[in-house]
């Protein structure tokens, strides 16, 4: 029955579309019906069954089906046939009688769209126009404090305080220059190396530090690891630690979107090791068949944890995946805040406008371990580290360009720098005071309501913490 | 009221009979609040799909932020059950997915939450895995991990289950108990069509997202008055459809049927058994099921699933905690063999009338 069902549905999907041949659209018809008329026919091990058992006899059913696949129909076709091209399903196609592959990839591999060049100098001359003093300086602010911001929650890691931390070293380029191209309506779906968008968005340094301790301020109220961000108000759905997963949930939020006819579009990120799960597939597939509005953005950091980009996949990228699905496609610069800023800009546009996806691939470096439960010098070279960590690190390149500008100086920076340090220093501290969730929140929230199981289970884990105290952390309102 | 009778020729030796015999005398009807319904509202004789495709309808006609999607939906379904949603609702509501379960599952998780009501179709249990990742680790958790911030509680995946007398491997898988051992979904499964109507619109409607599994061997055999209107029936409450004193006989879906005629059968050797279809297995009714084993001392569970590790077990260990003391025999489970499902053993795999009707003599014998 597989054969018979799911692999006869390709062949037969496009004569569907053609009015000009009802057999062979009762055959589809009866290919799937024929599922119920064999299993009320069948005689098999004595037991046999007549169609006349049949809520609907089968003759009805494809009746009923035929009228409706001419209700949905479908456009007129020339059912001439010339020998030059084939008018096959999604467009004509040429006959040619030189047999030859298609290559594995193109001679050239996909350029890579960049504004700065690596010191900072602005190589295209229009770029005035594009930003404005104050988003950037806005910009370069906060990829210091998305900096910082990881700095000091990474050793609060160090010191025990927290339990878990994931930096975003090497890309706030990518973070900051993508949120900024936004509007705080686009809904964002995240994996979790993008606290930065979250932070332009005007998440707080002291929301970050309540997440980070699980604390009763912690939207997520204690249940997930730290870095597993989520804001309803900001339009940021909750990290979830699986990869790839996000991807095809974007499509749906974007479908929604465009039913709604909002002036907004969806962007979910993910990394190149997740391009290669299938719901990234699945995702881009979706997003293209159903025109729905979504930038998919890729940060390209060269490592999946440990396994580097060639380990990954054999194509030019991740970029280069997206015309196979149909879906408009560019690569930049990762580490260039004006290009990336200005990709995104464009990608939206086109999405909301043009109503389809748009797949982005930056190309950046994760300077960062993978975690804090991550050496990566195990399996890197150190050396390569520090090139992208100094040569070709986002921030330096941005500020050559903002001071060069007359928008930045040391003053400021200097000035910039104390003031987060403080603000941070000081949401660690407000955090780590902060009660915990109350017990009760490890039951709430599973279901709309409680069932009654759950208050059972509640009900009978108070009783043992009364017993047995000991055995459990103290600080829980119970 | 009664499922029409299937088989006029069926005789001694009938397989079909045995394992699928439908009851005229059953009487389907609930609570008195079903009966109301009844009462009130007209019915129609119609057959489980075409249940299940007034339910969508009313679903789609009653709320325009819903939507159903999936793999053929489009032209109306391999199994019929989407038939003329697309042309009365357009295709922006009602559409083909490309073939890919996660996909569809992702999506709808995204499209609910946003608000939407997302009806997502599985052409068969057996291809729901694909997706599993997505049920188990993205709907479940979505409102719990987020602290209420978000939910995908308007998803539910619909999805034909079950034996269909030649489907092998898979085409007759019933996959419950996997999800059963998910906190964050619902797992429901109807036992005919004015119940799957009733039921369906409540998963649609529920705040959770639901799997609800459709007994597909029914989709045609299973005919009864179904009332015309928009109802729904409650989640999480079993229902006892025979009363008796003897054994309380558990189970859901289609094979309540069998189990049915069990009962019939048993009642001509004297032994009176009351029977309980579950229709929600989690979160489950506990508090039914209990109250009749308190009764009769003695519970069989029976379910087309394998055996080891199904959700009998599940069932027998929870009920041997509240009635302990009250039991009068081990309670019976009477499922699947623990191999996979057998295409020309079906016969041999499946959980037959007379299987059930030993177990049910020797644990009144016990």
């Amino acid at each position: 029955m597989a054969v018979l069902l799911r692999k006869s549905r390709g062949a037969l999907q496009f004569v569907k579309t053609r009015p000009g041949l009802p057999g062979i659209l009762n055959s589809r018809i009866f290919s799937c019906s024929s599922y119920h008329c064999k299993s009320n026919n069948t005689s098999r091990n004595g037991y046999t069954l007549h169609s006349s058992f049949l809520g609907l006899p089968g003759y009805s059913v494809r009746f009923q089906a035929s009228l409706h696949s001419k209700a949905l129909q479908l456009e007129d076709h020339d059912y001439s046939v010339n020998d030059q091209d084939w008018d096959f399903p999604g467009g004509k196609v040429p006959f040619t009688t030189k047999i030859k592959f298609t290559a594995d990839s193109s001679e050239d591999r996909i350029h890579c769209y960049r504004i700065l060049d690596s010191s900072g100098h602005q190589i295209l001359s229009n770029t005035s126009e594009m930003i404005s003093k104050e988003l950037a300086v806005k910009l370069y602010s906060s990829m210091v404090t998305l900096q910082m911001l990881d700095t000091i929650f990474n050793e609060a890691q160090r010191q025990g305080r927290i339990s878990f931390y994931i930096t975003s070293y090497g890309e706030e380029a990518v973070n900051i220059a993508s949120a900024a191209a936004l509007s705080n309506d686009d809904v964002i779906l995240p994996q979790y190396r993008e606290h930065g968008v979250l932070l332009w968005r005007g998440f707080s340094l002291q929301e970050f530090a309540n997440q980070l301790f699980g604390n009763r301020a912690d939207y997520g109220k204690g249940r997930q690891m730290p870095i597993h961000y989520g804001s309803n108000k900001l339009n940021y759905i909750t990290v979830s630690s699986p990869l790839a997963t996000q991807i095809p949930q974007a499509v749906g939020v974007a479908y929604s979107l465009k039913m709604e006819k909002k002036d907004a579009c969806v962007v979910t990120y993910f990394g190149d090791g997740s391009s290669s799960e299938g719901d990234f597939h699945a995702g881009l597939n979706f997003a293209a068949v159903l025109d729905a509005p979504v930038i998919f953005f890729c940060r390209n950091n060269g490592w999946a944890i440990s396994t580097p980009i060639t380990d990954q996949f054999r194509s030019d990228g991740i970029a280069a995946k997206g015309q196979a699905y149909g879906i408009p496609s560019i690569r930049v610069d990762g580490n260039d805040v004006l290009a990336v800023y200005d990709a995104v800009r464009k990608a939206r546009e086109m999405a909301i406008k043009e109503q389809r996806p748009v797949l982005i691939e930056a190309l950046t470096y994760r300077v960062g371990h993978h975690s804090t439960s991550d050496d990566s010098t195990k399996y890197r070279a150190l050396e390569e580290i520090e090139h992208w960590k100094t040569a070709r690190n986002p921030i330096f390149r941005y500020r050559n360009w903002v001071e060069r500008q007359g928008w930045w100086n040391e003053e400021q920076e200097t000035e910039l720098r104390k003031s987060v340090r403080k603000q941070l220093m000081n949401a660690i501290q407000v955090a780590e005071q902060l009660d915990t969730p109350p017990l009760t929140d490890l039951f709430t929230d599973v279901y709309h309501d409680m069932p009654s199981n759950l208050k059972e289970q509640e009900r009978s884990l108070k009783e043992t913490i009364k017993k047995h105290p000991q055995d459990y952390p103290s600080g829980f309102v119970v | 009221m009664a499922m029409r009778r299937i088989g006029s020729s069926s005789g001694p030796n009938n397989l079909f009979n045995i394992c699928r015999g439908l009851s005229t005398t059953t009487p389907w009807l609930g609570s008195p609040d079903e009966t109301k319904i009844l009462r009130n509202g007209t019915t129609k004789s119609m057959n489980l799909f075409t249940a299940i495709n007034q339910a969508l309808h009313i679903a789609l006609d009653s709320d325009p932020r819903s939507y159903v999607f999936g793999e053929d939906v489009g032209f109306g379904g391999v199994f019929r059950c989407t038939t003329g949603l697309a042309h009365r609702f357009g295709k922006q509501r009602v559409f083909n997915t490309p073939l890919c379960e996660q996909g569809i599952v992702g999506f709808g998780i995204g499209l609910a939450a946003m608000g939407n009501r997302a009806i997502a179709e599985i052409q068969f249990a057996d291809y729901i895995y694909p997706a599993f990742d997505q049920i188990v680790n993205e709907a479940a958790k979505f409102r719990y991990r987020s602290g209420n911030q978000f939910n995908c509680g308007g998803l539910t995946i619909r999805a034909p289950y079950g034996a269909v007398g030649h489907g092998g491997h898979y085409h007759s898988q019933s996959p419950e108990a996997f999800f059963c051992h998910v906190p964050g979904i619902k797992v429901v499964i109807p036992r005919s069509p004015r119940e799957a109507k009733g039921l369906l619109l409540s998963c649609i409607r529920d705040p959770n997202p639901v799997v609800f599994f459709e007994p597909k061997w029914l989709y045609r055999l299973a005919v009864e008055e179904v009332p015309e209107d928009d109802y729904m029936l409650p989640l999480s409450q079993a229902e006892v459809i025979r009363e008796g004193s003897d054994i309380t006989l558990v189970g859901w879906g289609a094979q309540l049927a069998v189990m049915e005629q069990a009962c019939a059968d048993a009642q001509k050797d004297g032994i009176s058994c009351e029977l309980i279809d579950l229709k929600t297995l989690i979160p489950w009714d506990k508090e039914t099921v209990e109250a009749s084993v308190q009764k009769t001392g003695r519970l069989l569970i029976s379910h087309e699933a394998p055996v080891t590790g199904g959700f009998a077990a599940e069932i027998s260990a929870s009920l041997v905690e509240r009635c302990f003391l009250r039991l009068e025999a081990p309670i019976a489970r009477v499922c699947g063999l623990d191999t996979p499902f057998p295409l020309v053993f079906e016969p041999f795999y499946m959980p037959t009338k007379n299987k059930i009707l030993d177990a049910i003599k020797a644990t009144v014998n016990y």
